[in-house]
């Protein structure tokens, strides 16, 4: 009742090829824009926008550079934490090589370098697969990781080994560095992981998109079909690495202000794509349920016991929350193992139906 | 199995409504001075957290329950955990900066250099206690932060000094090799750039051995190298479980302990009594007093802890960590005393919080006051010298506990405060347009 697409008839190409043809699915969408465009910057306090909002977006925009990867082309990636530290170094060099550049525009071409570098270690790609690429994937996250370590030019022979966002402005505004207001960190970091969620919807039901999906559900018959997979694998490797490494130099430029090499480690791979495969592999609203799951659940569970009055110690709110998310995501990956876009797409069915369920 | 589903579903729509329903609204006490404490008791580095984190809380805790806080104002003391990880910590500044928080104790180099330029904006001052960036000891550039008694390029200096006198004379030190172990972080990175210039300086050999964080429990292959290279001495940078790790090594590969020499943040008692009877002899940097035999902390056992408002175990009361726990907050409380004074304020701000720890003088005769004679070296902050290059004390682990192993040593002041000022200056450079200082000094 509540989700019923009865009535609503296409009567040209140009309706049929609509991004969203469903008229329910339209409204939610402006809804949420509204939403995230004027509703949470006109309430949100700093902390909302810096601790849950902004990490959001960033761990979004990388799900979704994994989820091409893993969900739609279908290849394994333990290297996504290294590959958001390329972008986060690749900016970080070129802000201080062009220091009056723009910085926006810095942040998208610091994902050209990592796409160069997510190619190279894609190539393994052609004669590898499943969990053996998740291997060579693991050794490009050491051998970067090294890298950030190892090579003092990276991080400007800082004597810390950290990388600092230095103070720049965007169109007078400042949009980096500690003075930067929460607010427009907030819609800058916004504006690029909506451009880019648009980007990747339109490229994915396109044919580059559904040739990566051939690749994943069977590249043999996907190569008989004339798909050459090492043009498509590599170009999925390089699209997935160039989102990520935006989201990686967005990390450090709109969220952290600093970032050690650690920050880019194995967790954060792991972080990524658990986020991925609790969303849904494979979907990309599903990227953005993941990302809310894995971040904002643990940051909202760590009020819950003050907010009911208990008073308890930090170390035990923080054990328990480590428990609760942990029984959480084991919970749902046994009752629903195609992750939260599917319980979506489960729950539109049931609003479908309702009040007669069948 | 549909029911089950049907329960997820529920679970999901429960979940998603909690988000939007659970934004939280800061609850500020009013009538009180707001502490928050970034602290980590879980993670591999709550081994040394712990018990960093219990002397902390029971010092301020214990000023509440004797004395009814400080100028007759309580302190509102908060904990978040940080798990020794930047973006929890940062996440913990956003959510209790807007509490009126008068001042940040990161506990984490990796922390404090996220906060450093956030302190001049939010005008809340961060006090890193001998750890950070050292380069903040120059307080034109770096107004927010302080980080008295010492840098660790003091240390360093320490370290080296020590050295020379055991071999009767720094210029012995020439042909030497002193081996350097070092967490593969920014805080075992820091003193390089120092001890790289002493070496050049004295003609002795730097070997370096970094452990990455993430396997510093395995150091089987820097020991290796060590038992390889044979350093004359070795010098450790360790927190968490690198230090007894590193202690047991040593142990194991048979180095001589006197001649391993640890930063007062690898001098905690568990750091050096995982090595048994083999470590005897292992040395660490100390500024913070030995043993619990100190009226002040009597007061904590008596009103803190005994009293069930803690969850120290009273046995680790007068252990190395606690004591600098306990320090770190003598440190705060006087800072707040000094603001109340200067500002004639009793519930001050994080503006009034910088003047008073700028303006910080614990004498002899204070710390006696304070019930704490002999904790610490009498320290003094100066608006240009915000860690002050105060003397350091070796201890020795005499196989039960730490003993005080020499006298007060002088860190090399004259090699150390040149560097800190260029390296400042690189730092302002590099973070251009960094804020010229404007904030006033209070002496």
């Amino acid at each position: 009742m509540f989700y019923r697409e009865a009535g609503q008839f296409k009567t040209s190409y140009k309706a049929d090829q609509a991004l969203f043809p469903i008229l329910q699915d339209r409204v939610g969408l402006a809804v949420i824009l509204i939403t995230a465009f004027a509703v949470i910057p006109a309430l949100a306090n700093d902390f909302f926008l810096t601790s849950i909002m902004i990490p959001f977006l960033v761990f979004s925009l990388a799900a979704i550079g994994l989820n091409i990867l893993t969900g739609f082309c279908g290849q394994l990636s333990l290297g996504t934490g290294a590959f958001m530290g390329v972008g986060a170094y690749a900016a970080y060099k070129l802000t201080s090589i062009f220091p009056d550049a723009n910085v926006i525009v810095m942040v998208l071409l610091s994902g050209v370098f990592s796409a160069a570098i997510g190619a190279v270690f894609g190539l393994p790609s052609l004669r590898i697969k499943g969990l053996y690429l998740a291997v060579t994937t693991l050794a490009a996250q050491f051998f970067l990781e090294w890298c950030f370590i190892r090579i003092p030019w990276l991080y400007n022979y800082n004597a810390s080994g950290a990388i600092e966002v230095p103070r720049r402005e965007v169109f007078g505004i400042i949009a980096t560095g500690a003075e930067a207001t929460p607010l427009a960190r907030y819609f800058i970091v916004l504006g690029i992981t909506v451009l880019i969620a648009f980007l990747m919807a339109n490229v994915l039901r396109g044919r580059i998109g559904r040739s990566w999906m051939m690749i994943r559900d069977m590249d043999i018959a996907a190569e008989l079909m004339g798909i050459r997979p090492l043009q498509t694998k590599l170009m999925a490797f390089a699209v997935s690495s160039y989102i990520c490494g935006v989201a990686g130099a967005m990390m450090v430029f709109f969220w952290l202000n600093a970032a050690e090499p650690s920050s880019y480690s194995i967790r954060l791979s792991f972080q990524v794509l658990f986020m991925v495969i609790l969303g849904g592999l494979g979907s990309l609203g599903g990227a953005f349920m993941g990302a809310a799951f894995i971040w904002i659940l643990p940051v909202i569970l760590k009020f819950v016991p003050g907010l009911l009055g208990f008073d308890l110690a930090a170390e035990t709110v923080e054990h328990a929350t480590f428990m609760i998310v942990g029984a959480l995501i084991i919970f749902f990956l046994i009752v629903e193992p195609h992750g939260f876009a599917r319980l979506w797409q489960i729950a539109k069915q049931k609003l479908r139906v309702w009040p007669f369920p069948y | 199995m549909k029911s089950i589903k049907q329960f997820a579903l529920g679970t999901a729509v429960a979940l998603g409504v909690g988000f939007s329903g659970a934004m939280t609204t800061a609850v500020q006490a009013e009538d009180a001075n707001y502490v928050p404490l970034l602290t980590y008791r879980t993670g591999p580095y709550a081994g040394s957290g712990i018990h960093i984190a219990n002397g902390m809380h029971d010092y301020l805790q214990m000023l509440n329950e004797r004395d009814g806080g400080i100028g007759g104002v309580k302190l509102a003391l908060e904990e978040c955990e940080t798990g020794y990880n930047a973006q929890k910590g940062v996440e913990c500044y956003e959510a209790t900066k807007g509490k009126g928080a008068l001042v940040y104790n990161p506990y984490s180099t990796g922390i404090t250099l996220q906060l450093i330029p956030k302190a001049g904006v939010d005008k809340i001052p961060v006090l890193s206690m001998g750890y950070g960036l050292s380069a903040a000891a120059v307080g034109s550039t770096f107004p927010w932060i302080f980080n008295v008694p010492d840098t660790y390029w003091d240390g360093a200096s320490v370290v080296i000094k020590y050295i020379g006198e055991q071999e009767g004379g720094l210029e012995n030190l020439k042909g030497k090799k002193i081996g350097y172990i070092f967490l593969d972080a920014g805080y075992g990175r820091e003193p390089l750039p120092l001890l790289e210039q002493l070496a050049e300086k004295y003609g002795f050999e730097l070997l370096q051995y970094p452990v990455p964080g993430a396997e510093m429990q395995n150091q089987s292959s820097q020991w290796l190298n060590v038992r390889r290279d044979r350093p004359d001495y070795m010098v450790m940078w360790g927190w968490g479980a690198m230090n007894p790790t590193a202690v047991k090594e040593a142990v194991k590969i048979r180095f001589p302990m006197d001649k391993f020499i640890g930063v007062w943040w690898s001098a905690g008692d568990d750091d050096a009594s995982a090595g048994g009877e083999g470590a005897k002899g292992y040395k660490a940097l100390n500024f913070s007093g030995v043993g619990a035999d100190f009226p002040a902390l009597n007061d904590i056992k008596k009103h803190v802890v005994d009293a069930g408002k803690s969850s120290t175990d009273a046995s680790t009361i007068g252990s190395t960590l606690y004591n600098r726990g306990v320090l770190n907050s003598v440190i705060i409380a006087e800072g707040i005393r000094t603001a109340q004074e200067l500002t004639g304020k009793k519930v001050i701000t994080g503006e009034d919080m910088r003047l008073g720890l700028e303006a910080l003088n614990l004498d002899e005769a204070r710390l006696a006051e304070l019930g704490l004679k002999g904790f610490a070296h009498p320290m003094k902050v100066t608006c240009e010298d915000h860690a002050g290059s105060h003397p350091v004390f070796i201890q020795e682990w005499d196989g039960k506990k730490w003993r005080q192993a020499s006298d007060w040593i002088e860190p090399m002041t004259d090699v150390v405060r040149p560097l800190l000022e260029a390296a400042a200056a690189e730092y302002a450079e590099k973070n251009a347009p960094w804020p010229a200082r404007t904030e006033p000094c209070p002496n």
